[in-house]
């Protein structure tokens, strides 16, 4: 088990976001949370990682109880992050962008005096090379096409070589063509690295060809969870999505 | 050795060699741009680096200056360590102010950062027996060794070469280049695992260690200190040479402070009205240049050479 | 020291005029940073050029009768429109940029607009006489306080809650409410944005110039009086909570008096004690005392 949380509950100006979920993850699972726009998937996420502070409730991590850690140190514990909206480093080169979370990773960010140019740059080329920017290397971020700012960050993500990835809809505003590239490259970096893999996304097309299991959020509880043809036909699901789409 | 480390090498010369014209007016000149260059540059690692608006620098230049004239004139402390207590004292009221500063973010830190350097000043406004309240401290004497202008000036520019050394080793450092990612995207430097209010702190203190360098060197300049040294339109007119020159540049802030210093110096020679002056200037700047001169060159020359 | 009941209470009544001048500068500042986001530091020199300018009125229209009150309306509403010119003309580019910029242009007015007061008024202390209704003065404990500061300080709570009721009973009130908490829904409702933040400057600067026409007969007019006032302008705003109305009230209240009363106590240190509770105030309650919490 890498991720286990606990009643979880969170509320903002009285209103219930998160209404006591429960759930668990296995080592190497590739989980799906998906549930209708205001259903509480971004702030479960930011639950998890601590961007949040809970009202109630336990999150386990890897055996460590993370339930009141900050964001950072989270993250050091090897639960990486993406975001729904592009977060990633707009004035750096994309090297540097990947090069600052090898730093931070490897335990260099507290040196002040050592040139930083030369730091890592092969495990940063190989990150790189991995999420298929090595050509864009010296481009300024902020200035790239949108899918690749994706890829960018999901870049940043994996330079953390964490254990466990989190990622919140990592095809936002992607056409098809780039979705479809974007996932068979988390697919295969997921295997390739034996990742475990919870990730929110909107597209069910999507969902339902990588996920092993798929959860569902709606108004802050998980109505349903279990192997996608399970989900698939389970009658609430049908209900609260199919009521959602017309 | 790089191009850029090149330039700087025939700079430096330069400037070694500018009191042989035995100009007094460019000796004069100059020494206020080090020292002004070196506090902009300082305010920079905050605002250019790091992406916090600190409205109150000047507390720190200010109490430098404060710092080492009282320990110079009442605590009689040799001039070695004295000017070294000088940048420690900055350090010491950044990591205060600094404390309570990084908990807000954009405006609030601004703000707050502004009340703080108004609450340095009130103090020493108000302190009259130690600090002359109105009037000042008077009477501060170039160290027995410097004796002369000229000493005084060279004296300058080894300090602040020696501190816009460390500033660029820093930048350039690790430690650098996550204060960059801080200012581009603090959320996401959470998640790649700092702490941000960490660094941020740190990046406070140092720029207040060196704000306070240069404060002591401008007590020393001036040979006289009065409470407006920490007063706000110190600290705006500190983040208006940044941004003349450049906040996206290293160098940039000292181009800042000698472009202004030199156009004051001219300028009121003339006529009284340099405030109008300066504010057509900075009014002009963000209209037209907001990269400010160095920025301005920077694209001009990428221009130029495409290829790049 | 031996201070009676009298002269506290009038010491009082001097700080309560205080604040309602700082009330009316401040409550303009905070309505323009509540909707346009801009922390305008060039609000203090449209106070000074109300008061300017009304002094300049006052000897236009000196032979009219109710001389002043004119002054006050036509000097008021020069400077209002000049803010509106200025935010038409320039500031409104400046909006898509970073925050600092916006602060620094703010910075550039005010180092411009106090030359071109040294220029037209030079450097000289000017003053306005006291309007003929209003000379004189009322005994109160004993001791004498002026009518025309009487005048004030029931002027203040009257223009504030005309404008609060302005700001919660008419469309454009609510709109303004609704553009503080919200922007960018704003917009797709169909409200002309850009039209509301010239308004809403026009207001601010309105405000600013009404407080420093109605300051004209009761302090010397120079240069400096515009960097004096915005910092205790700020220092209200920041207290009462940037955007909050009756929060700017209170705090107005708060430092008129602290000066006033702390000048007896500690002449020293009231002036510190001020800026410490603004300290305070920012870093436990960043949002000021009855503001509420925004993202920027």
């Amino acid at each position: 088990m890498i991720l286990q949380v606990k009643n979880l509950v969170k509320s903002f100006d009285g209103f219930m976001a998160i209404a006591g979920v429960n759930f668990t993850v296995k080592k190497g699972e590739l989980c799906a949370i998906i549930g209708p726009n205001g259903a509480g998937k971004t702030t479960l996420f930011n639950l998890i990682t601590g961007h949040l502070s809970m009202d109630k409730g336990q999150i386990v991590f890897n055996d460590i109880d993370i339930s009141r850690l900050n964001a950072h140190k989270v993250c050091r514990l090897g639960l990486g992050r993406s975001f729904q909206r592009i977060n990633i480093f707009s004035r750096l080169t994309v090297f540097e962008n990947i090069q600052a979370a090898v730093l931070t990773h490897r335990g260099k960010s507290f040196n002040f005096f050592t040139p930083v140019q030369p730091l890592f740059q092969e495990e940063t080329h190989e990150i790189l090379e991995r999420v298929g920017l090595q050509e864009h290397q010296d481009e300024v971020s902020g200035s790239l096409a949108y899918g690749f700012q994706k890829q960018l960050e999901l870049g940043i993500a994996l330079a953390m070589e964490p254990k466990m990835l989190l990622l919140d809809e990592p095809t936002a505003g992607m056409s098809a063509q780039e979705t479809r590239a974007t996932i068979e490259l988390i697919g295969e970096i997921v295997k390739e690295k034996g990742l475990t893999l919870l990730f929110t996304e909107h597209d069910m097309s999507v969902v339902f060809s990588i996920s092993e299991r798929i959860m569902v959020l709606h108004q802050g509880k998980l109505i349903a969870s279990g192997p996608p043809d399970e989900v698939r036909a389970n009658p609430e699901v049908q209900k609260v999505y199919m009521g959602e789409s017309r | 050795m790089s191009r850029q480390n090149w330039v700087l090498i025939a700079v430096l010369v330069l400037l070694a060699l500018v009191p042989l014209t035995g100009s007094r007016y460019y000796v004069f000149l100059l020494t206020d741009v080090l020292i002004f260059g070196l506090f902009a540059v300082s305010l920079n690692l905050l605002l250019g680096y790091t992406g916090l608006v600190s409205f109150g620098q000047a507390a720190y230049f200010g109490i430098g200056a404060y710092a080492y004239a009282l320990l110079i004139k009442k605590a009689g402390l040799t001039f070695g360590v004295a000017f070294a207590l000088t940048g420690l004292s900055g350090a010491a009221a950044a990591l205060i102010i600094g404390f309570f500063c990084v908990r807000l973010t954009k405006i609030y830190f601004a703000m707050l950062t502004l009340a703080f350097s108004q609450i340095v000043w009130a103090i020493i406004f108000k302190w009259n027996s130690l600090t002359g309240g109105d009037t000042g401290i008077y009477g501060i004497d170039f160290p027995e060794f410097i004796g002369s202008k000229t000493k005084f000036y060279y004296f300058t520019l080894i300090v602040v070469v020696v501190s816009v050394f460390l500033l660029r080793r820093i930048v350039n450092s690790p430690f650098g280049r996550i204060l960059t990612t801080i200012r581009d995207n603090p959320e996401r430097t959470e998640s790649i695992g700092i702490n941000v209010k960490l660094f941020q702190l740190l990046a406070f203190i140092v720029s207040g260690f060196f704000s306070a360098i240069s404060g002591g060197l401008f007590a020393i300049f001036n040979h006289s200190i009065f409470p407006d040294f920490c007063y706000w339109p110190i600290s705006a007119e500190v983040l208006i040479m940044t941004l003349l020159g450049g906040m996206y540049s290293f160098f940039g802030p000292m181009v800042g402070a000698g472009v202004l210093l030199y156009l004051r110096l001219e300028v009121t020679s003339y006529t009284q009205y340099w405030p109008f002056i300066l504010g057509s200037i900075l009014v002009l700047l963000l209209f037209f240049f907001p990269g400010g001169i160095v920025g301005f060159f920077q694209d001009q020359i990428k221009k130029w050479r495409p290829s790049k | 020291m031996n201070f009676d009941f009298s002269f506290v209470a009038i010491q009082f009544l001097y700080g309560l005029t205080n604040a309602m001048f700082i009330f009316l500068i401040a409550s303009g500042l905070s309505i323009i940073f509540g909707v346009l986001g801009v922390l305008n530091f060039a609000h203090g020199s449209l106070y000074m050029l109300g008061a300017y300018t009304t002094y300049q009125c006052v000897s236009f229209f000196v032979d009219s009768p109710g001389y002043f009150w004119w002054a006050v309306i036509v000097a008021s509403v020069t400077v209002a429109l000049l803010g509106g010119i200025i935010e038409r003309l320039l500031l409104r580019r400046l909006y898509q940029h970073e925050q600092i910029n916006q602060l620094l242009f703010t910075y550039a007015l005010v180092l411009i607009l106090s030359d071109v007061a040294r220029f037209i008024w030079g450097v000289d202390q000017l003053s306005v006489s006291r309007p003929a209704v209003l000379k004189g003065a009322v005994e109160i404990f004993g001791q004498y306080f002026p009518k025309y500061n009487i005048f004030i300080i029931f002027l203040g709570p009257s223009i504030a809650f005309l404008f609060w009721f302005f700001m919660l009973r008419t469309r454009s009130g609510r709109m303004i409410r609704a553009a503080a908490l919200d922007r960018e829904t704003l917009g797709s409702l169909g409200v002309n944005v850009d039209r509301l933040f010239t308004v809403v400057f026009v207001i601010g600067s309105w405000l600013a110039a009404l407080g420093g026409a109605l300051v004209s007969p009761v302090v010397t007019i120079r240069p400096g009086m515009d960097v004096e006032i915005i910092i205790n302008a700020f220092i209200v705003v920041v207290i009462g909570g940037l955007g909050s109305f009756w929060g700017t009230f209170l705090a107005a209240l708060m430092v008129g008096t602290v000066y006033s009363m702390g000048i007896l106590v500690f002449p020293r240190l009231s002036m510190i004690f001020i800026y410490v509770i603004m300290v305070l105030v920012l870093i436990i309650r960043p949002w000021g005392l009855l503001g509420r919490p925004l993202q920027r």
